[in-house]
């Protein structure tokens, strides 16, 4: 059956069409997606044939749905513009932030600096040149106050970046809310938590594995009960993409994880519809405009189905695939970087036509520097004038029924179930994360779309083509080297200061804790309201949990 | 050159470093140095690690030298990977999993492609042992790559050759490629936490089992690497067998049989190398080629006549 | 029979683990017929210093997307000096603004200094013609 009414003699009528055409020259190619799936001349009725709409598309804020998780989309409201920002000191970030808020930004979203990511301390010798440097250096509770002084954290949301650590900064967020006044259950936001994609792609690790994932289901048992409203996980797909993954790997390798947490989540005891409504996407906006597009329409599908038929989820929140997309840093080119604004564009149309929740748009010196405040500023211009000017938010889902988007969509799902497949052969993902199959994958995806790149076949302007001799003339934004020292000034005087047999014992009794099956959040809450540093907590969890190691694997 | 030498005989890594790269590199000067250095190698223990890709032979090396520093001994490492049949590159990472060792000064780890040698223990690896042993390694430990011909070169190279198999998804142990049984002195079954352990252990202990009136039984160790368990296993197994070799007599007959066959190779490689610079001064060789190719000539009388044409077995004729 | 190879080392000094970059050109080196030594991720300069030294590599090429490349690259070059390896060829990588690349190639601490949209090939062409 097909919803579309076409001449019964369309197959005969194309088959002239496309002998016709054959004979006419082409121009040079390539006639694929991004990813390398060929693309015909033209799709129509004839590939939509086995598609069945209730099955497949539904409704928005239906099953399964395709055409969005909510039912009035952007009619209701825009998307958060959400921009992902962080360097230099607490101050420095704080700063930034109430900018971006008086800007018109919906919501915040941290990024943090390497050693806060990899859980060291800024006076750690592993710190030196990298404190503040590719994000904001947070150390204690002390510097969480000062990131959010002048911010109320019941009126804002916000998304942080964190992985390995993530139970601590979430603790030290938490904490300083109630320090603020305000209750655990009104505090809203997005920890990303997603440690599997760092042993794929990312590889900000710190523990192994097994206790990484308790980790993670202590958080979402915590959540369950007391932080309602937080995003206890953000899966990401965006780090497998910039790694060098094609679109179909890093829809099916960011799903699998997420079934991955599903599944750990059931086997720690708990009910799926009681953490899985929390559970949040994050995914790349690349360059290949449609081929996005098809990926997150994909994407809510697939999920919805497998949380539905396999997990035997009953709340519909619990189908909902919401999720936070980025444009591509790894599409961003350090030639002619104003031509970024335009690449980024695409890519955030793309986002928005798929239906994104959140929205973050790169600015076009990301691929030199942090990004200057002008930079930021035109990145967030973008996002308003797609929202505010475009119209392409007025209805719902504009690019349901087209041929094309149709047919590289069922494709995308089966491309993805494809992967399901093969990792469940290999023993699930943590297996196949042991065998270096991820890993592998994405390795030979970059390996040949650089070579792609490199032999002209795929073109990228500015760079292998129409490329002009001038020299980029952008101002860059400079971390102050002084910011180290100033940190690690702080956190000299806050050793002296804090009452450190607090920290002691509070330390002793993360590690017990850790020890045994118990949750571990209630224990890391304690230690950083004593300012117990993150690196102090997380030296104490690797002495219980051990460290990950990298796979050597070409 | 000699004075490399003596900056190795002091101990310095710079200097072992470059040694082993000229080994490496069949640089003319190469004989000088092993001469040089011979008098000063036989201390070193030599141990052998070899098994399939992916058994996680980098991690146990890894967790092996942490065992073997703490009772003093100073190692030397020699990673082999395969060189890349397409480019003649490769890419060496055995080393990522042994980093944490990189500033230990009594460990020296190298990594070695295996260049032109198909698949097998190479010349150069062996005569990097040499430079290590001369450098004052106690022990040196040499991981290759269990395909083609590497397992049976090692065995004659190590004084202790292991074997690191997996449980390899319930794959039976009788599917393991032949001679492999034969070389092992000790068996590890890496990955332990996998399913299928227990049997894998059972079979290979059956096979060893069938077997009887052997001077070694190896053993048989479960091992996860990547937690250390089983690791200090591993080492006393190696101490036992050293002491049976040294006990029995068997390191002694082992270590005259390899400098019989270095001597032999030595020999062979001398004859071939000058004889072949000698002919290609004298004669066009692609000529030769083509007229046996055309049939003109055979191959038989022409080795002959090649042979006649140098002054190698004067004595004889 | 003196079969020349070009060894290189390629290192991720500092904390951040995007080796996107450093395996694609790992791989492009290779297939330019070198031998690769890959130290992993994280390594401080001491370690990346003491493995280019056992190592015996001609080229040492630094991957840093970190912003660290100030702190990172001159220590690095400054113990090769220290241990008397000057001649060996020190190429960098990443995020880094053309001012500081400029510095550190000025400043003797780096050979070359490659950025995003530079082909594997001219890698792999500076590499080699340093050795012709």
């Amino acid at each position: 059956m097909s919803y579309f009414k076409s001449n019964p003699d369309l197959e005969a009528s194309l088959k002239e069409w496309q002998e016709k055409i054959s004979a006419m020259a082409e121009r040079p190619g390539p006639f694929t997606t991004l990813s390398g799936v060929p693309v015909k001349q033209i799709y129509t009725p004839l590939d939509l044939r086995e598609l069945d709409y209730d099955a497949d598309l539904g409704l928005p804020g239906s099953y399964p749905y395709t055409r969005g998780v909510q039912e009035n989309m952007y009619r209701g409201r825009y998307w958060t513009m959400r921009q992902f920002s962080g360097f230099g000191d607490a101050i420095d970030s704080n700063r930034r932030y109430r900018y971006l808020l008086e800007q018109g930004q919906t919501g915040l979203s941290v990024a943090f600096d390497l050693p806060t990511i990899m859980g060291y301390d800024s006076d750690h010798e592993r710190s030196l040149g990298e404190v503040g440097r590719c994000g904001v250096a947070i150390d204690s509770l002390q510097d969480m106050e000062i990131l959010f002084n002048q911010i109320p954290l019941d009126q804002v949301t916000t998304s942080m970046t964190i992985n390995g650590p993530a139970a601590i900064l979430w603790c030290m967020y938490l904490a300083n809310a109630q320090n603020q006044g305000v209750g655990l259950h009104q505090v809203g936001g997005t920890i990303q938590n997603d440690i599997l994609k760092e042993y794929i792609a990312q590889k900000s690790w710190i523990f192994p594995p097994e206790p990484s994932i308790r980790l993670i289901t202590d958080i979402f048992a915590f959540a369950a009960d007391h932080v309602p409203k937080w995003n206890t996980i953000s899966i990401s797909g965006y780090h497998i993409r910039e790694a060098g993954s094609t679109a179909a790997q890093e829809l099916a390798f960011t799903l699998a994880d997420g079934f991955a947490y599903v599944e750990a989540g059931l086997a720690a005891g708990l009910n799926v519809d009681t953490f899985a409504p929390r559970l949040s996407f994050f995914f790349n906006a690349h360059i290949d405009f449609f081929e996005e597009i098809c990926k997150y329409r994909a994407a809510r599908r697939i999920w919805a189905r497998h949380l539905k038929e396999r997990y035997g989820a009953k709340d519909p929140r619990s189908l909902k695939l919401r999720f936070h997309t980025q444009t591509a840093g790894c599409s961003l080119t350090a030639q002619e970087p104003e031509n970024n604004i335009v690449r980024t564009t695409i890519e955030a149309l793309s986002a928005v036509l798929g239906g994104t929740q959140s929205l973050h748009t790169n600015s076009m010196d990301e691929v030199l520097a942090l990004p200057t405040e002008k930079a930021v500023t035109i990145a967030l211009r973008t996002q308003q004038i797609i929202a505010y000017e475009s119209g392409v938010a007025n209805t719902i889902d504009p690019l349901a029924g087209s041929f094309y988007v149709e047919t590289l969509t069922d494709r995308m799902e089966q491309e993805a179930e494809a992967y399901f497949a093969k990792i469940e052969q290999l023993g699930g993902v943590l297996k196949a994360i042991d065998c270096g199959f991820f890993q592998q994958e994405i390795a030979d995806a970059a390996y040949l779309y650089q070579q792609a790149v490199d032999k002209r076949e795929r073109l990228v302007v500015g760079v292998n083509s129409f490329n002009s001799e001038e020299k980029p003339q952008l101002e860059l934004l400079k971390i102050d080297p002084a910011v180290e020292s100033r940190q690690v000034e702080r956190l000299k005087k806050l050793r002296e200061k804090r009452d450190n047999n607090a920290v002691c014992s509070a330390l002793a009794g993360l590690k017990v804790c850790a020890a045994t099956n118990e949750n571990l959040i209630p224990k890391i809450l304690a230690a950083v309201k004593c300012y117990a540093t993150e690196g102090e907590i997380v030296s104490a969890l690797k002495e219980v949990f051990g460290e990950y190691r990298e796979k050597p694997l070409f | 050159m000699q004075q490399l030498v003596e900056e190795l005989l002091k101990g310095n890594r710079r200097a072992a470093a470059r040694l082993i790269t000229l080994v490496e590199n069949d640089d003319r000067r190469k004989f000088e140095l092993l001469q040089a250095i011979y008098p000063h190698t036989g201390h070193a223990y030599v141990v052998g690690i070899t098994g399939a890709p992916g058994a996680g032979k980098s991690s146990l090396v890894d967790r092996l030298l942490q065992v073997i520093r703490a009772e003093g001994l100073s190692i030397g490492v020699i990673a082999v990977d395969p060189t890349s049949p397409f480019s003649d590159g490769a890419i060496l990472g055995d080393r990522i999993r042994m980093q944490d060792h990189a500033l230990d000064r009594e460990i020296f780890i190298r990594s070695m492609a295996t260049r032109g040698s198909l698949g097998g223990l190479s010349r150069a690896t062996k005569e990097a042992i040499q430079v290590l042993d001369a450098f004052g390694k106690d022990l040196v430990l040499v991981e290759t790559v269990g395909v083609g011909q590497s397992e049976v070169d090692i065995v004659k190279t190590a004084d202790t050759t292991i074997v690191v198999l997996t449980p390899a998804g319930g794959d039976s142990v009788q599917t393991l490629k032949a001679g492999i049984m034969e070389i092992a002195d000790l068996f590890v079954v890496n990955k332990a936490d996998l399913p299928g352990v227990d049997r894998t252990v059972t079979e290979i202990n059956m096979m060893l089992d069938m077997k009887n009136d052997v001077p070694w039984r190896p053993a048989v160790i479960p091992t996860v690497s990547i937690r250390g368990e089983g690791i200090e296993k591993i080492w006393s197994s190696i101490k036992e067998h050293r002491h049976h070799l040294e006990t029995s007599g068997r390191l002694a007959e082992a270590r005259l049989r390899r400098v019989k066959r270095e001597l032999t190779e030595q020999v062979e490689y001398l004859v071939k190398s000058r004889f072949w610079e000698e002919v290609k001064e004298k004669f066009f060789l692609g000529e030769i080629f083509e007229k046996i190719a055309r049939r003109e000539k055979d191959p038989y009388s022409s080795a002959c006549e090649l042979l006649d044409s140098t002054n190698f077995f004067e004595r004889k004729s | 029979m003196n079969r020349r190879k070009i060894r290189v080392l390629v290192a991720k000094p500092g904390l951040d683990g995007h080796d996107r970059g450093a395996r694609v050109v790992a791989r492009a080196l290779r297939d330019a017929g070198m031998e690769v030594i890959y130290s992993g991720l994280h390594q401080t300069p001491e370690q990346v210093v003491e493995t280019a030294l056992q190592e015996d590599v001609e080229v040492v090429g630094l991957s840093i997307l970190s912003g660290a490349h100030m702190t990172l690259v001159p220590k690095i070059k400054r113990l090769l000096v220290e241990n008397s390896m000057n001649d060996v060829l020190l190429v960098v990588g990443g995020i880094i603004p053309e001012e500081d690349a400029a510095a550190l190639i000025a400043g003797g601490f780096a050979g070359q200094v490659f950025t995003p949209g530079d082909s594997l090939e001219k890698i792999c062409n500076y590499i080699s013609s340093n050795f012709e």
